[in-house]
Formats: C-alpha cells, structure tokens, sequence
C-alpha cells in the first residue's frame, strides 16, 4: 500500500516537473516562432538563442509584487488561479505517453479528460467577478459563454472518436490506430476538434475574453505576479493538453508504420506530434484577426455543433453497415470540404467580386474638363 | 410588469481610455453597455490641446510651419503644405515647378506612409498581431527617405514659404523607386492576409455603416467619406499645386462600413504609388525656392486653403492684416470633424465593434485635439 502510494506520488512529481518544463519550452517555441512569422529576431539574449528567456520572465512574476485590487473580492480572487490551474494538470492523470507510461490509465479515459476540462471555465468567472473590474467581468462572462459552446462540439467529437474503437480507453484508441490514424478517417473530426480546442483555450482567432485590444486581458487584467503566473501556467497546459489529445486522438499518438513499440521512441513521436499541432496553432496566432462575440457564439452553436453532429453520424452509419474505411474518409472530407468552400465562397470570394467591379467603375471615370470648380 | 422591469439592472458604465490601448492616442470614450452591446457613447477629447491656432497668431509665418507638424504627426508634410500653400496663395507666389514636384512625391509618400499605419493598426485592433510588424517594416523604408531629405524622422520642417528648404539628396529618385517596389509587395500582401479573410470581412463587414448622406452631413472627409460612396477627393475635384497634371483613379466604396473604410485605404496606397511613379518620371532639374523675403508678410486679406489629407480635407483659413504673424489662423482639422460621426456609427454596435469603429476612422489626436 505504502509502496504503491509512494509509486504514485514519485509518478505525480516527475508529471508536474515534466509539464512545467513543457510550459516552459512552449513559451520559447511560442516567441522565437512568432517572432520569426512576423521578421523578429524574438528572444536573443538570456542563453543561447534566448533559451533561458522562459526562466527569467518565470523568475521576474515569481519575485514580482502580488497586487490584490482593494475591492475585489478576495477570496474568489484568491481562489480563482488555483480552480484553473489544478483541473489542467488533473487531465494529465490519465493522458498516456507511451503504451504503459500513464499516471494512472482509466478505462473512461476520455470521460475523465471532458468532465475535468470544463472544470476552468468556473475559474475563469470567478476571476472576472473577483476583480471587481469592469473589463474582467466582461470578459469573465465571456469566458463562460465561449468554453460551454465550445465544450459540445468536443464532446460530440470524441463521442464519435470513442465509437471507432468503442473504448475510452486512450491506449486502447491510440493501439487502434496502428495500421491507419483516425484523421484519415474522421478528416471533419479532427477539424472540428482542433477549432473547438482552440477556442477552448482561448487561442487566436477565438481569444475573445482575454483580447487585449478590448477588454485587456479580460479575467486577468487586475492579477500580477505568482497568481497571474498559475494562470499563465494552467493557459499553456491547457494548450498542450489540445495539442496532445490532437495528436492521441487524430494523428496516431506513439504509433507509426514500421517503428518498434519501444518507450522512449513513443514520448520522442508524441511529443513531436504535438508540438507540431502546437506550430498550428501559433500559425493561427501569427494570421487570424479575432471573431466578435456573437460571431464566435453563432459559429459554434450554426456550424461547429452541426458538423460534430454530421460527423457521429456518418461515423454511425459507417459502423452500422459495416463499410469499407474509405468511405468514411470520403464521407468526412467531402462534408469537410464542402464547409470551406461555401465559407470561402459566402466571405472572401464575394468581397473580391465586389472589390473587383468598384475598381472597374473608378477606372471607368471621365475627368469633366472646362468647368472650374476652383 | 415584465421580469425585465422587476429584475433591477444597469447599463454598465465602462471608461474606454484615455490609456486604453486601443483608443490610438489619448482619447477617452465612455461607453454605456448592455451586456455586449452598446446603449450610448460619449467622447472626450482635449487631453492633447495645445493651443495651436492661438499660438500662430503670436509666431512669423516661416515659425508656423513646424507647429503644423506637431497636428497630424503620422502625415507631417502633408500639414506643412497647406499653411505653405495659404500663405502663397495670399502673396500670389508662384512656386517652382521642381519644389512643387518634391512637395507632391514627399506628400504622396506621407499618405502611404500614413495609410500603412493604419492597415497595421487596424489589423491589431480586429485581433491579428502580425500586419502591424509588415507594415511598420515598410512605413521604416519611407521614413528613411524623409529622414535624408528633411533631415528629421518625424517633425520634418522642410516645406517653405515659396519651396522647399533645400534640394533633395541626390540618389532621391533611386532611393524612392528601389522603396516602391517592397511596398507594391506588401501591399498586395495586405489583401492576401488581411483584407479578404474570412474573419476579418466577418468582424469588418457592414460594422459601423454610414451611408453617404449621413457622412456628408456629419462632416466626413477623405477615405472614410468615399468608403461611403461619395465621389469626392480635393486632388481630383478641385486640382491644387499640380495633381491635374497625374493619373490617378479615386476608388470608392458603397456600403461605408469598416471593411470600406480599410478598402479604400489600401487602394489609395496604390494610386499613391502611381502617382509617386509619374511624379518621378516628370520631375526636371530647376530652382526650388521662389524668390521672396526672408520675412513673409502678405498682404491684408483672407483665403481658404484645403488639401486632400491621408485623413481626409484638411482646412487652414487665414486672416492676415499685413504683418509678419497672422491675424487668425482656423484650422480644419479631418480627424475632428471626422470623430462628430462616432455615436451614429456606435449605435447598436457591440463592444468589439467600437474598437473597430474608432480605429477606422483613423483618427489622429494630436489633430483632433490641435
């Protein structure tokens, strides 16, 4: 009993000391290839290739003063970094690695990973009304509308990820993905999920409640310091979180066609796997202007919650009638497809239309000569 | 009653500014909301006043020009030029083809300048980071121009009473077309990444319309008043100094929404562009200061001068009673009037949108407030 309880806590300490360490590398990742989309230099100078830059911001809002707003209340304001912070470490529990490398692999796996994810959201709000700020309740709120809208495409989408398998068990689904990862045949559930796990972490272009252009840092706006560091922290976990599950769920996590099943490789492409997922989303970060509020909510509740909906369908019927794997992958990529191409038609290609005819009707003017206007 | 009525709820008062960073300066609104949206709006304005118009009337005519560069700081030769031109106009001097050449290729280059800001900012303003970085990289090459012919960065003071200050550097024309070209890229850059996203037409498109009659009435000028459709633009209705001598369209947009607004802006850079080009090709060797005083003093009357402003029709009404100062001197600042439309634009509007909205007027404070 002991020896298993000491298992588990040397498991839990090298799990925390592995992901901060994760954290800390996003955030260099993050500034020198951000820094590199947008002809920056980024971090140059603490360590080699500003390697250490993670380390010294961590020691500057560590040894920073921690500012509690006169008015707020102090006790959510208090509480509210650790709600955050404890449930996006509490996912990596069950998240496994390798096929035996787990802190503890639960056969409900996956139900494990929503129900804790959702568990922020109560943070966030408690941070936007403990601050007693205007701008943090506004964006406290939002918060909380965005990531409950956003949580049911996710849900739908492992739902329909779970039915593959049919286990939630995360080995079990990454095992299955052996011979043929699932982003080939569910190419809308992986869209969909990795939208939706965007905007559930807050992530251009869904970073609404922390837009700094409007409401400044939103929920945070009033935290310095150690508290807006768990913040800090929790935010780019979560991050890593998308990103795994996007790599465990989609792109095959540890497994690849003729690679041994051996630990240390499986951590090497998992990791490789996420981090790459991870660019994506920097990608997204270097491009995207941000969605409004009601556009972020009309799209999730008109666009993304319908096609989770067409993709456990099409899912359905395929397990249903038993049918070979390609038709799946037609079914999914044509409706996937199909999505882009009306957006693209109904945004982007109308406007250069419109675009187009306006600068042949300013070509088109005559110059009236002789009256003088002057 | 309704459960509306019993449930006791506020509009909540939020202070937008004047260190809010979106608010492009220091302008200060204070927005009455209704969950997201917006109920009321009301500006404040006057934390950069300097007193400009009073301060011209104690300084000479030649100790003014460097006053109207402090006005519209993102587009300063364009500010010098029109006192220039009201103060010609009132002594009749005709000022040499050259420095007329030098003044329009430094000021077209100003309006791209200027309208590069904008296209960054506005970015950042909707939410995407990286278009601010290309255009300032761009906005970096013009500024090296003007940093060689002017000598200064920001506050040139290089127009004249008659001219120019001094001849311009002589590798000018290459340096100008070897700029051209990255800006031409960058523009067409600007649609790819900006203009026709999806998100960004989704956040621009049809927020904050005016249509054209209202514009007029509210005073709008220059982009934003042909965003709304109105065929008006001072360097092809009424041609100052030499712009009937180039080839320019004037692109208009229909809707004068934000999306217009930022259209016709990166369009005009364009033209600016074509019209740099011709002004290259056309400029000859020649004096570039008309024989005057070293005092001015015009003579005792009065005249309007406007130009097209990157901002839009930029006044100076100047009274002079025969001295070496004016007697008045009124400014008609684009920005300001330009500002009178913002609760008709913010009506209804969400809280995103009036960063949107203010940010695509393109305001300047150190014009609004003068």
């Amino acid at each position: 009993m002991v020896a298993e309880l000491c298992v588990i806590a040397t498991k839990l300490v090298v799990l925390v000391t592995s992901l901060t360490l994760v954290v800390l590398s996003m955030v260099w990742i993050e500034r020198k290839f951000l820094a590199r989309l947008q002809e920056r230099l980024g971090p140059t100078v603490v360590g080699p290739f500003g390697l250490l830059q993670p380390v010294a911001d961590a020691l500057k809002l560590l040894v920073k003063e921690d500012l509690i707003p006169a008015l707020s209340d102090k006790l959510l304001f208090w509480l509210a970094p650790i709600v955050v912070f404890v449930p996006s470490y509490l996912v990596w529990v069950t998240i496994p690695f390798a096929r035996t490398t787990a802190v503890r692999n639960l056969e409900t796996g996956l139900f494990y990973i929503t129900a804790f994810s959702v568990l922020s959201i109560v943070g966030l709000v408690m941070a936007g009304w403990g601050s007693a700020n205007k701008y943090a309740i506004l964006g406290g709120l939002r918060s909380a509308a965005q990531l409950i809208s956003y949580e049911i495409p996710i849900i739908m989408v492992v739902i329909a990820v779970v039915m593959l398998p049919q286990s939630m068990n995360l080995v079990t689904i990454v095992q299955d993905q052996r011979t043929i990862p699932y982003a080939a045949l569910q190419p809308l559930g992986l869209m969909v999920f990795l939208i939706a796990g965007v905007a559930e972490v807050g992530r251009t272009p869904f970073d609404i409640y922390v837009a700094e252009s409007e409401v400044m840092g939103g929920p945070f706006i009033e935290y310095s310091g150690a508290h807006w560091a768990v913040f800090f922290l929790a935010e780019y976990v979560n991050t890593f979180t998308i990103a795994v599950m996007v790599a465990l769920l989609f792109l095959g996590g540890w497994s690849f066609p003729f690679m041994p099943d051996v630990a240390w490789l499986s951590f090497l492409w998992v990791a490789l796997k996420a981090y790459l997922v991870f660019l994506v989303i920097l990608w997204f970060r270097g491009t995207f202007p941000r969605l409004r509020i009601d556009q972020l909510m009309s799209f999730a509740w008109k666009v993304m919650i319908p096609l989770s909906f067409v993709n456990l369908v099409t899912t359905g019927v395929y397990l249903f009638y038993g049918w070979p794997k390609w038709t799946l992958t037609l079914m999914s990529l044509a409706v996937t497809v199909a999505v882009i191409y009306i957006i693209y038609r109904r945004m982007t290609w109308s406007a250069r239309v419109t675009a187009e005819e306006r600068l042949a009707r300013a070509r088109a003017y005559k110059r009236v000569e002789a009256t003088d206007v002057r | 009653m309704t459960v509306e009525q019993q449930l006791d709820s506020l509009e909540l008062m939020v202070n937008v500014g004047p260190q809010h960073p979106a608010t492009h300066g220091v302008f200060r609104m204070v927005l009455w909301i209704d969950g997201e949206r917006i109920v009321d709006v009301e500006p404040h304005i006057g934390y950069l006043h300097r007193g400009t118009e009073k301060i011209c009337e104690n300084e000479q005519y030649s100790q003014i020009i460097t006053l109207f560069d402090r006005l519209d700081y993102i587009a300063n030769f364009n500010n010098e030029w029109v006192v220039c031109m009201a103060a010609e106009k009132l002594m009749s001097t005709e000022v040499p083809d050259r420095a007329q050449y030098i003044r329009t290729i430094l000021c077209e280059l100003n309006r791209i300048a200027s309208h590069l800001l904008f296209y960054g900012t506005f970015a950042l303003d909707a939410g995407a980071m990286s278009p601010v970085m290309y255009a300032f990289r761009e906005r970096e090459r013009i500024q090296q121009i003007f940093e060689a012919t002017s000598g200064a960065r920001l506050m040139h003071n290089y127009f004249r009473i008659g001219g120019v200050k001094e001849d311009v550097p002589a590798d000018f024309v290459q340096r100008i077309t070897a700029a051209l070209d990255p800006i031409k890229a960058t523009i067409e850059e600007a649609d790819r990444l900006v203009t026709f996203n999806e998100v960004f037409l989704a956040r621009s498109r049809d927020v904050g319309t005016i249509d054209g009659k209202t514009a007029v009435a509210l005073g709008f000028t220059g982009p934003n008043m042909r965003a709304s459709g109105v065929d008006f633009d001072v360097r092809r209705a009424a041609p100052y100094a030499i712009y009937d001598r180039f080839d320019f369209n004037v692109p208009l947009g229909d809707r004068g929404d934000c999306w217009d607004r930022f259209w016709v802006r990166i369009r005009e850079m364009e033209e600016s562009v074509k019209i740099v080009e011709q002004a290259l090709k056309q400029m000859q060797e020649g004096p570039i200061m008309a024989p005057t005083r070293r005092i001015s003093r015009p003579p005792k009357g009065e005249v309007y001068v406007h130009a097209e402003n990157p901002r839009g029709d930029f006044g100076v009404y100047l009274v002079s009673n025969g001295g070496d100062r004016p007697y008045r001197l009124k400014i008609r600042p684009p920005s300001f009037c330009n500002l009178m439309s913002l609760k008709h634009m913010m009506r209804d509007a969400y809280v995103a949108d009036a960063i949107m909205i203010l940010g695509s007027i393109d305001i300047v404070l150190g014009e609004v407030d003068r």
